[in-house]
């Protein structure tokens, strides 16, 4: 029992590092029809930046936080302004190969200018334990989950009743509409791709204590990927709901079959989810019309 | 210019266009059969992997530039081509069957993921390549008894009836043959009524079908054959490394493929072998630069992905067509010359049109 519920906080808390890393895949998805597959990429830099602020420059943790989103998202920005806003009315593939050379680009930056030694971000609660009887819960577990949840109840209030969140969502449905209607969908569409990197930064910061931080760890953005398309590509809710069940699948097989079946899990349930039903938990698409 | 008047409708899929036109490519074959007796050792291993990089090259062009479908999981068949043919040729079977049956092996697995293929259209099935290849590169890591895994595979020195392939120039001879036979069955592959149809599939799923093209079947043959080219070159591959090991072929090597195809050009065969030089010859370059830069950035591991990913971004958004593309203007504006336009070229731009549902 104890195991079973270790393994399920690990599972969840991984799985809310995924669905963060996959929210920002489909935010950008969701605005422009462009798949950005440097998300992991950005995961990886806003968690390289939050160790220069609090290890290097040895700021208050909760300061480097906030700069930290501020820096990625600017970064977010810069490469939408520079790069991608030149790649609209390319074909799909096009673009996703502009991202991929990106992450490509971001992943030797990194490496040249923090090294590819792993770092470790500390936090005020990376030791700390609750136990519950014979259960001992990392703090940092706790806290992916905590500020996955308060990051979701902010972006579901920041859609909901924000100007520019209602602009959003009215340029990624319907871009011409939006246009006639006054929306700046360009403005709009940069400040996606900030908001985007801004949250790839928070789930840097939450995922860093649990692991060593490497150049490499954008890697998991290519799980990530996998959680948006269980989810249901298009669907913030999905995004999450595909991030846990991944994470959580991936513990238990690790734990009951090894390491090997552990890793693959995912791309497992990522091959069989789009052969069984392709439009993932929570469909968004409909049937191609000519 | 010059202008060749057709005189039958054969003339519009012949593999040459006119007389000069032909005799450049005997002069390249020519000059590449007789380059051993004047290059250095080095070189001719180079060439020898640029070969290799271009037989894949041709088959991720068969599917991606021709058919329209992205993999980006390649490296898998590579892989499974490599290992294939490694693990039956230590079993004993001559050199001349174990590689033709791993090319056709690695076919056959093309053949599943190519029908699963027909369910997931554009970037699901990039993705869905992409999961094969990391379950691949897994199993091969994680199979030991068959592939030895982390410790690696020992390849044994290619020869065919005893007579040894291992030298740089027997190899150099054995991997051009295969790559001409491949160049050549291509390229009439393409002419025929099934490269028609890959073309067709590519540009319109649904006009093809409307046309009667079998959509599956199509997907499907395109998707095994460019596997299975892909598994050949891999087998080839495992000999000019001469030791296998899961790290030699990880999601890096599938992404450096489909740069080959970009860069190259899409939709060409002179792209793969221009990509295909690009592919081999930037680390080269790159070596060469390290001694100029400053120590800081030429130490880096991290220069020769930071070349490459700018370069694709680069191509990208200057000149989508790749290195084909830029020497066909190079060669237009001189055919024309005081009269080139650059507003030929000028690409249409489309807007997508979303198929979610609000």
């Amino acid at each position: 029992m104890d195991t079973i519920f270790q393994l399920l906080l690990k599972g969840i808390s991984q799985g809310c590092v995924y669905g963060l890393i996959a929210l920002g895949f489909v935010l950008i998805y969701k605005a422009t029809e462009m798949i950005n597959f440097a998300q992991g990429e950005l995961m990886m830099i806003g968690a390289l930046i939050a160790v220069t602020f609090t290890e290097y420059l040895q700021w208050n943790y909760f300061v480097a936080v906030v700069l930290t989103v501020l820096a990625t998202g600017f970064i977010g920005l810069l490469l939408e302004r520079s790069l991608l806003r030149r790649m609209i009315g390319e074909p799909p593939f096009a673009v996703l190969m502009v991202t991929i050379g990106l992450g490509f680009v971001l992943r030797a930056l990194a490496g040249m200018i923090w090294g590819h030694d792993p770092q470790e971000l500390r936090t005020p609660y990376s030791d700390a334990v609750i136990s519950m009887g014979d259960v001992f819960v990392g703090v940092s577990n706790l806290v992916v989950i905590g500020g996955t949840i308060a990051l979701c109840i902010s972006l579901f209030l920041f859609f909901r009743f924000t100007r520019i969140g209602i602009a959003m969502q009215a340029s990624s449905q319907n871009q011409l509409a939006a246009y006639y209607v006054g929306i700046p969908v360009k403005r709009i569409v940069a400040f996606t791709w900030a908001l985007s990197a801004g949250i790839a930064a928070i789930a840097g910061i939450l995922f860093a204590p649990l692991t060593a931080i490497t150049p490499n760890i954008g890697f998991s953005g290519i799980k990530a990927f996998a959680a948006a398309i269980v989810g249901g590509f298009g669907s913030l809710p999905g995004a999450i709901i595909g991030g846990l069940a991944i994470g959580i699948v991936e513990q238990f097989m690790q734990y009951n079959f090894g390491k090997g079946l552990g890793d693959t899990s995912a791309y497992f349930m990522l091959l069989l989810m789009l052969l069984i039903r392709p439009s993932g938990l929570i469909a968004s698409t409909q049937k191609k019309k000519v | 210019m010059r202008f060749v008047l057709k005189t039958n409708y054969g003339r519009d899929i012949d593999i040459f266009k006119h007389k000069a036109h032909a005799s450049w490519y005997i002069l390249l074959v020519a000059a590449l059969l007789l380059a051993p007796l004047v290059l250095d050792v080095f070189y001719e291993k180079q060439l020898t992997e640029l070969f290799i990089w271009a037989i894949a090259g041709a088959g991720l062009m068969l599917l991606v530039g021709y058919s329209g479908l992205v993999s980006l999981g390649h490296v898998a068949f590579m892989a499974l081509g490599a290992y294939i043919h490694a693990i039956l040729y230590a079993r004993g079977w001559p050199l001349f069957l174990s590689i033709p049956s791993s090319a056709l092996i690695t076919g056959g697995i093309g053949v599943l993921i190519g029908a699963a293929s027909l369910r997931m259209t554009g970037i699901y099935l990039a993705i869905a390549t992409l999961a094969f290849a990391m379950i691949v590169e897994k199993v091969i890591a994680h199979w030991p008894a068959l592939t030895g895994g982390h410790s690696g595979f020992r390849v044994d020195d290619p020869a065919v009836f005893g007579f040894s392939l291992d030298s740089s120039t027997a190899y150099y001879y054995t991997c051009l043959t295969v790559l001409l036979l491949v160049f050549f069955g291509v390229i009439n592959l393409l002419r025929s009524p099934t490269g028609r149809s890959f073309i067709a599939v590519r540009d319109s799923e649904i006009s093809a079908q409307a046309m009667g093209v079998n959509l599956l079947k199509t997907k499907t043959l395109a998707f095994a054959l460019s596997a299975g080219l892909t598994g050949l070159a891999g087998a080839l591959y495992a000999h000019r490394i001469g030791f296998l090991f899961p790290d030699a072929f990880t999601i890096m090597t599938s992404i450096m493929l489909l740069m080959l195809v970009v860069v190259g050009g899409l939709g060409s065969l002179h792209g793969v072998v221009f990509g295909a030089f690009f592919i081999t010859t930037v680390p080269q370059v790159i070596a060469v630069m390290r001694d100029w830069l400053p120590k800081g950035i030429a130490q880096s591991g991290g220069l020769e992905p930071l070349v490459f990913g700018g370069v694709l971004i680069l191509f990208l958004m200057y000149e989508p067509l790749g290195i084909y593309g830029r020497w066909v203007k190079i060669r237009l504006f001189f055919s024309q010359f005081p009269l080139y336009r650059k507003k030929t070229f000028l690409r249409q731009k489309s807007y997508l049109k979303t198929e979610r549902v609000h």
